[in-house]
């Protein structure tokens, strides 16, 4: 043990080694980071994030505010605690200055998340929870016992209590390993739960593979999200001792008193050599005493009260320790760290400095209620305890042991017990008659706690060293400067000193924070209340919370049944909603460009296909599934013929433009509706909505068939004599088969819904098969070789050559019908259709509403950007520059031998013919507005 | 995460239902006899009280059925559920 | 359809290898059940036509949420107050459609052949349930979610609807989904079958 100065006689484990601010160290299998630098007489061990102060271990959990360290190895992870970095070999890390550094590597780590239902979590697994766990566990609940440490036991694992006669931390890991083989039990070890919100949702971290560095086993999620609905919660979550504003109070050496009392007994680390305690309430004399025990020397204990309780009293003169009471440390002196104690009597009388490396600190115990809290829960302050506890909550949560303020050991057990009993009967089982709990030994009599916040400096002192928080550098000299600017509510003065916002969220300083602005202010801190306690409880990795939604799972990726034929065939995607597209297929040696005006070229002149499955499609069925139509389409469906399609138009009840689409009539009472790729589910979802709030008379019913069918668009002049090859038994003559006709035949062998549709302009076709045979109907197209497969960026091309807009692209929620140049589509027979009220509105009559025009831009090569606006004048006058629209579609056109726009423009249709000026960068760049139809406007190319 | 009593599938994570607004808004009976104000209002403006709301939910990632909720704005505390064409129940 | 001479691929075809190789553990069975018949049926519950339907096929449509109703080589699935989804094997739509139409007998009902828009993908063995709780937000527990429970749901990030077996459960998935959630069920196995 020569390697570890403070290490205890007696310690045992594996010695595992690991390098800390480049220097190589031992400590024990069962350390934390923090213990084993302490081992190792390491004090300062971070420096603080504004100040440069160097600072020490200061807590022994998650509360830690000072020694914040980065991991370096094996995989770089910034802002832990030392004090919950469990130690494995090999672990190399660093002291931090306030802040660490993200990895710039990606992290191999699997992540992930999981569901978990429950009668009961209990959260904590000290006395209270095992308590409250083992009554319920035993009745047949399902439950989950949560706890953030490697061993259940909480305050019994830093304490030398005894219960049924054995060691706390037996009996409580003894417990839990009993409960932990019911079957409806689960014991979640190494588990924070940081979140508590509605209708007890509960999130939960599991850090399952962390402590195991280089070891962890790759395949296994080195964190895990918890996302429990429980029927009912325990909070045993206990408490947070706090420390006490004083000169120097961030030195390292300064540590609180129940921490050292952690170390020396779970640990096995002395944390000092010779101690000064202060305190002011009866907690820190268990640790005086149990570090005395250890063999640090207790060179005095400085009791802000007149008298602690008389046991530990005499326990202190058994030892020879000089008790102090009446005192207050004023600072603590030393270069670097703690060489020396002032301690002077509270009110006038001789200051003495008292020499000594460490000072134990006990400003009382807060309970930890973060959870109850977020969960909804109101606080009352208890003036016994100094600190604000539970009071009322709506949800079914409950607050056990030291959370709610019950502070023996005893007592802690018993209300765990009842919470229980009360949660069972919540949950519906049956309650025991009786249950027990294990005999804890007799507690000294406590004496009352005086709460002392703040130790008055000399007059000459300005505060600035007194800290209230640690992890921001704040002090009492920031707090005393905010409510000298005014500042009177807690929730300011966080704001303005920053107090509370570091990473520890104030555990161990936010009640201290709230009581120096109330003594400041001079009223109660009762009174004043606290900050709001938000989610996360404790700091989460991104990668915990991003789980295995990362990479390829990010989000879901659509496909169709024709995906790997393109994958095969070099397409370059474009993702559309969810789906994944064929954008392009350039050949070898294109660009984008010279692959699109090729596609389109062949889309124009000759023959190309499309896949074009992604369009939602939805099966309306119904007696009165026209008059269902008629009422949402803005043209009229129910004179549609069966056998024929119709284009349609859907508007909101503001007039506006929601998807459009076709609609096939397949039978009097059956209908199919197309509608665009990223509106299919809202487009359902709509009809629902209608039909059951509105019109649950109608007899219709919607079914969405989107993925039933597979879709190839066959385009072009010679469209037909493919079609005509591929379905010999189909007539494709114009006569046989119009226009907005549909036909069911087999292509390619594959029984077929043909529809003689085109988003082109062109001769067209859509062939529907069953997606099951979508990719055999796509290859059987492509096997002569003759057929182009064009992409969607094609398909844009060819649709706003002809004036076609597409929802959500040249639309965007505030156009109208009538905007688009679609007057022809808006019904004047029907009495009333969905927006149709609204087109009389003064609103969408208003003579200068945007159009859609097209824009010719003077230069033909000049490609303008999507989005860019359009003003008046050659020259840009200062601002603001009123703008008259903007561009929705920029293409290169193969058919007009230039480039073009559609754009949304005030009084569009009347400035056809005008010069406008659309900036771009530096430039002004001219463009002519034109119809926005701009290829075969007499519509002479779609029969072929 | 609201956990939503869907009145046919049961309890259900907030996340599979989707929102609608205030409930009790009805399609008018004749929109074209509506002066524009009325219009307007029909289609703009909606309650938002503290306090209990009747609103409309989806429960679109499962039976995809339209109805109505008592919620409580300040507390989410959900005081009733129930049917579309059903009246908005009595409650605390 | 079935008969065509074309060739029938189902939506998960690609992952045939990948599902075995993660199934020789034997804790956990993934495996695509391609081309059953599903068949979307909506009717008033309390119509003749309803109950001419259950007879018809054989099997009462259910009435109690998230339950299914079996008989014969068909299950009935409860969607919604008014919906259900009927499920048969490869090939039986065609005959299912026609019998259901005739028992309407003139009354409002929808039926559609939906057996391409989703494909079922299996997921069995002891360790199913802890699987698919990695993306379902539902209690999966047996005594909650046993053998004639079905579900809406969320699995990951994809609409699925669930039907409950005794150490299974089937999860029938859109079929522009099926790629998505057959990786997705691929990661969440790594840990069962790997760790044996």
């Amino acid at each position: 043990m020569s390697g570890q100065p403070y290490r205890r006689e007696g310690a045992t484990g594996k010695t595992l080694r690991f390098r800390f601010d480049g220097r190589d160290y031992e400590g024990l299998e069962g350390d934390t980071l923090a213990s084993a630098l302490l081992a190792n007489g390491v004090r300062a061990v971070a420096s603080s994030i504004k100040l440069g102060r160097p600072r020490g271990v200061y807590a022994a959990g998650c509360e830690e505010p000072n020694a914040l360290v980065q991991i370096e190895e094996p995989f770089p992870e910034p802002m832990l605690t030392a004090t919950t970095v469990e130690l494995y070999d090999g672990l190399v890390a660093t002291g931090l200055p306030g802040q660490g550094r993200l990895a710039d590597r990606p992290d191999p780590a699997r992540y992930d998340a999981v569901h978990a239902h429950c009668d009961v979590l209990v959260v904590g697994a000290g006395p209270a929870g095992i308590a409250a766990a083992g009554v319920a566990a035993r009745a047949g609940a399902r439950v989950i016992l949560a706890d953030e440490r490697p061993a259940p036991g909480g305050s019994l694992l830093g304490t030398t209590e005894t219960l049924d006669g054995r060691p706390g931390h037996e009996w409580a890991a003894a417990e839990v390993a009993a409960l932990e083989a019911l079957p409806e039990v689960r014991v979640l070890r190494r588990t924070s739960v940081i979140g508590h919100y509605d209708d007890n949702y509960v999130i939960a971290v599991e850090r399952r593979t962390n402590h195991l560095g280089a070891a962890a086993p790759a395949h296994v999620a080195r964190e895990r999200v918890w996302r429990i609905r429980a029927k009912r919660v325990v909070l045993a979550t206990g408490g947070h001792e706090r420390f006490v504003a004083f000169a120097g109070n961030d030195l390292p050496g300064v540590m609180l008193a129940g921490a050292a009392r952690t170390y020396v007994n779970h640990y096995r680390v002395l944390p000092g050599r010779r101690a000064v305690v202060f305190t002011t309430n009866d907690s820190a004399y268990a640790a005086a005493l149990d570090l005395a025990d250890a063999g640090v020397e207790i060179a005095a204990i400085a009791d802000v009260r007149q008298a602690p309780g008389e046991t530990w009293a005499a326990r202190c003169a058994e030892r020879g320790i000089e008790l102090l009471t009446g005192h207050v440390v004023t600072a603590a002196l030393g270069e670097g760290e703690v060489s020396s104690v002032r301690v002077a009597p509270r009110g006038d009388g001789q200051a003495r400095e008292i020499p000594a490396d460490l000072l134990l600190v006990s400003g009382g115990w807060t309970p930890v209620v973060h959870l109850f809290s977020q969960a909804g829960g109101t606080l009352r302050y208890d003036e016994g305890l100094g600190a604000f506890v539970p009071g009322e909550i709506r949800q079914a949560v409950e607050a056990a042991g030291f959370a709610r303020g019950v502070t023996t050991l005893r007592g802690c057990l018993e209300d765990g017990a009842q919470a229980g009993r009360r949660a069972l009967a919540a949950a519906g089982f049956a309650v025991p008659s009786e249950t027990s709990v294990p005999a804890a030994e007799e507690e000294p009599a406590a004496a009352p706690a005086e709460h002392l916040w703040l130790v008055e400096a000399p007059g000459d002192d300005d505060y600035g060293a007194h800290f209230v928080d640690l992890q921001r550098d704040v002090t009492v000299a920031d707090v005393l400067r905010a409510v000298g600017a005014g500042l009177s509510s807690v929730e300011h003065v966080k704001r303005y000193t920053t107090a509370g916002t570091a990473h520890d969220q104030g555990k161990t300083s936010g009640l201290l924070t709230s009581a120096v602005v109330a003594h400041a202010l001079g009223v109660d801190v009762g009174e004043l209340g606290t900050t709001t306690f938000r989610a996360p409880y404790t700091p989460v990795s991104f990668a915990a919370l991003a789980g295995r939604d990362r990479g390829h799972l990010h989000d879901p990726i659509r496909v169709t049944a024709m995906h790997e034929w393109h994958v095969a065939h070099g397409a370059r995607f474009e993702n559309v909603g969810q789906w994944k597209r064929p954008w392009y297929y350039p050949r070898p040696g294109e660009d984008m460009e010279a692959a699109v005006l090729r596609e389109c070229r062949a889309a124009r002149e000759d023959v190309a296909a499309m896949d074009a499955s992604t369009l939602g499609k939805i099966d309306v069925v119904g007696p009165d599934a026209a008059v269902f139509l008629d009422r949402l389409y803005t043209n009229m469906m129910s004179t549609l013929k069966v056998g024929s399609i119709r284009y349609g138009v859907m508007c909101r009840a503001d007039g506006m433009v929601f998807d459009d689409g076709t609609v096939i009539r397949l039978a009097d009472d059956r209908f199919l509706v197309t509608t665009t790729t990223g509106n299919a589910a809202a487009v359902l979802d709509w009809m629902e909505e209608w039909l059951q709030t509105e019109w649950p008379d109608l007899r219709v019913s919607c079914t969405s068939v989107t993925e039933q069918w597979a879709t190839v668009a066959l385009v072009g002049p010679r469209s037909r004599e493919v079609l005509a090859r591929l379905a010999p038994g189909l007539a494709v003559d114009n006569d046989s088969f119009p226009f907005m006709t549909w036909r069911e035949a087999e292509v390619a062998g594959i029984p077929a819904r043909i529809c003689r549709i085109s988003f082109s302009g062109e001769l067209a076709y859509e062939i529907n098969v069953s997606s099951w045979y979508g990719l055999a109907l796509w290859e059987a197209v492509m096997a002569s070789g003759e057929v182009t497969p064009y992409g969607t960026e094609t398909m844009h091309v060819l649709r706003a050559e002809k004036g076609y807009p597409i929802v959500g692209q040249d639309t965007d929620g505030t156009v109208t019908p009538q905007d688009l140049g679609m007057e022809w589509i808006v019904s004047k027979k029907k009495a009333d259709f969905i927006g149709k009220r609204s087109f009389a509105r003064a609103d969408t009559s208003r003579p200068d509403r945007k159009q859609l025009v097209g824009l010719l831009p003077e230069d033909p090569g000049v490609l303008l950007p999507e989005g860019a606006h359009l003003v008046e004048t050659s020259s840009l006058p200062e601002p603001p520059v009123p703008t008259l629209g903007f561009v929705t579609s920029s293409y290169r056109s193969a058919a007009l031998g230039r480039t073009f726009a559609l754009a949304l423009v005030s009084r569009g249709r009347e400035r056809i013919g005008e010069r406008l000026y659309a900036p771009v960068g530096a430039e002004l760049v001219p463009v002519t507005v034109t119809s926005h139809v701009l290829y075969d406007p007499e519509g002479a190319r779609r029969d072929g | 995460m609201l956990l939503i009593p869907c009145p046919w599938c049961g309890p259900r994570d907030e996340a599979e239902f989707h929102y609608g607004g205030q409930a009790h808004i009805a399609y008018p009976d004749n929109p074209a006899a509506l002066s524009d104000e009325e219009w307007a209002r029909y289609l703009f403006f909606r309650d938002n009280p503290k306090g209990p709301f009747a609103e409309r939910w989806s429960h679109t990632a499962g039976c995809r059925r339209w109805f109505n909720v008592v919620r409580d704005t300040a507390t989410n505390e959900i005081h009733a559920v129930y049917r579309v064409g059903e009246p908005r129940p009595v409650t605390a | 359809m079935a008969d065509s001479a074309a060739e029938r691929r189902s939506p998960a075809a690609a992952y045939a290898a990948r599902f075995e190789a993660a199934s020789a553990g034997g804790g956990l069975r993934l495996a695509e059940i391609p081309f059953l018949t599903q068949v979307d049926l909506r009717v008033d519950p309390k119509s003749p036509a309803a109950e001419r339907i259950g007879t018809a096929i054989g099997v009462p449509l259910p009435v109690e949420p998230g339950t299914v109703a079996s008989g014969g080589d068909l299950e009935v699935l409860w969607l919604g107050p008014d919906e259900w989804l009927v499920l048969g094997p490869d090939g039986a739509a065609p005959d299912l459609v026609a019998r259901i139409a005739e028992a309407a007998g003139g009354e409002h009902v929808s039926v559609v052949d939906v057996s391409a828009q989703r494909t079922t993908l299996a997921v069995a063995g002891e360790r199913a349930r802890d699987v698919l709780a990695h993306g379902c937000a539902l209690d999966l527990h047996p005594r909650v979610f046993g053998p004639g429970r079905c579900a809406q749901t969320m699995l990951a990030r994809a609409n699925v609807i669930l039907v409950a077996g005794e150490d299974d459960v089937r999860v029938l998935v859109r079929s522009s989904f099926a790629g998505y959630l057959a990786e997705w069920l691929l990661d969440a196995s790594v840990e069962y079958v790997a760790g044996g």
